[in-house]
């Protein structure tokens, strides 16, 4: 899923302080998995700036609603009566939700109430952890299932590196070397002859690297 | 016992303070509570195992969220007893009591109540006392 933080409240408040018809969106998918942007925090959100609103004294509508997706543009066309009516929309959807629903609707501004961070998973009710960083080119039938482009801060292909000590990260004592992880789990695997196999250069075009990127599913795409 | 308590407090039941959401705090508040608190087991003998620590870790997230807008965090206090102590019970609610007496009235409705006339204003000042 992405997961995102929440952004501080007196960065929304003072992007917000000078509307007095706000939304709150959020989004039924990755962020409400991670705990940032479902229909409670929602909620908890709208709550926190009318209680803002309230302690200045000034008169604000602060709505609440929860699309489906917001990365979807079916859903967000759909929300057209609920958003229309609002001077601006706080999404506290992933930065694609939030563009997306900037992208549809011209003349309310649209701004984000949420940082957002990484494709990962949950390690435990609280703990997100980086997984995937969309290269475009997955390399994890090579590693042993452990992404050295994610998990590894240097992003080395052929490691481990200098910096690694006792399987720790030298960026951290609580990051894991990704190499560390991926000889243990070669070992495991009794696959330690793959260690031996050079990867060569990695082509980053599929990356960032090769600017915005686009799929096309031919059979569906009309 | 028939202990006395403050009148100002006004007690709702729930099955667990696990059950107490953040939003309930906030919606209290929203709704002109001048301070919420919450009367949970001690620690360590909760029935359903996490709930009081989970109901403290609400009412922190809570506290941290009312001092950002402005409304105080201090309005907002976990209490911890065992079901044999109704003393103690009677002593958190003048402790609160006492706290929210000295903070003064929520200050939405004091901003709400001058924002409408000083007249107002002060009708919302004694009020609170």
């Amino acid at each position: 899923m992405i997961v995102a933080n929440g952004k501080p409240l007196e960065e929304i408040i003072g992007v917000v302080k000078g509307h007095r018809k706000i939304l709150v969106a959020g989004c039924n998918e990755c962020v409400t998995v991670c705990e940032v942007g479902g229909t409670k925090e929602v909620g908890i959100l709208a709550s926190a700036l009318r209680l803002h609103f309230l302690n200045q004294g000034v008169e604000a509508q602060v709505g609440e609603t929860t699309l489906q997706r917001q990365c979807d543009r079916e859903y967000v066309v759909g929300a057209r009566v609920t958003v229309e009516p609002y001077e601006i929309v706080v999404s506290v959807a992933c930065g694609v939700g939030c563009q997306f629903m900037a992208e549809e609707y011209n003349k309310v501004p649209v701004v984000p109430g949420v940082d957002t961070s990484f494709m990962g998973g949950a390690l435990e009710r609280g703990v997100w952890s980086e997984r995937c960083q969309g290269c475009g080119t997955c390399l994890l039938a090579k590693t042993a299932g452990i992404c050295p482009v994610s998990r590894c801060a240097k992003r080395v292909l052929n490691g481990p590196c200098g910096g690694s000590t006792k399987g720790k990260c030298e960026i951290s004592k609580d990051v894991d070397c990704a190499w560390q992880l991926i000889v243990d789990r070669l070992s495991s695997l009794g696959r330690m002859e793959d260690y031996e196999v050079l990867t060569p250069i990695k082509d980053w075009s599929t990356d960032r690297a090769g600017g915005p990127r686009m799929r096309i599913k031919e059979e569906v795409a009309s | 016992m028939r202990l006395n308590y403050p009148v100002h407090v006004r007690i709702i039941r729930v099955p667990c303070t696990g059950k107490v959401d953040i939003l309930h705090i906030l919606r209290a508040f929203e709704k002109g509570a001048d301070g919420v608190y919450l009367v949970g087991c001690m620690e360590g003998s909760c029935f359903y195992e996490q709930g009081n620590f989970k109901a403290r870790k609400r009412v922190e997230y809570a506290q941290r969220l009312l001092e950002q807008v402005g409304t105080g965090g201090e309005r907002v206090q976990m209490f911890n007893l065992t079901s044999g102590e109704a003393p103690k019970f009677a002593q958190f609610a003048r402790e609160m009591t006492e706290r929210i007496k000295t903070l003064g009235p929520n200050p939405a409705k004091l901003a709400g109540a001058a924002s409408k006339g000083p007249a107002a204003g002060q009708a919302a000042e004694r009020g609170a006392a």
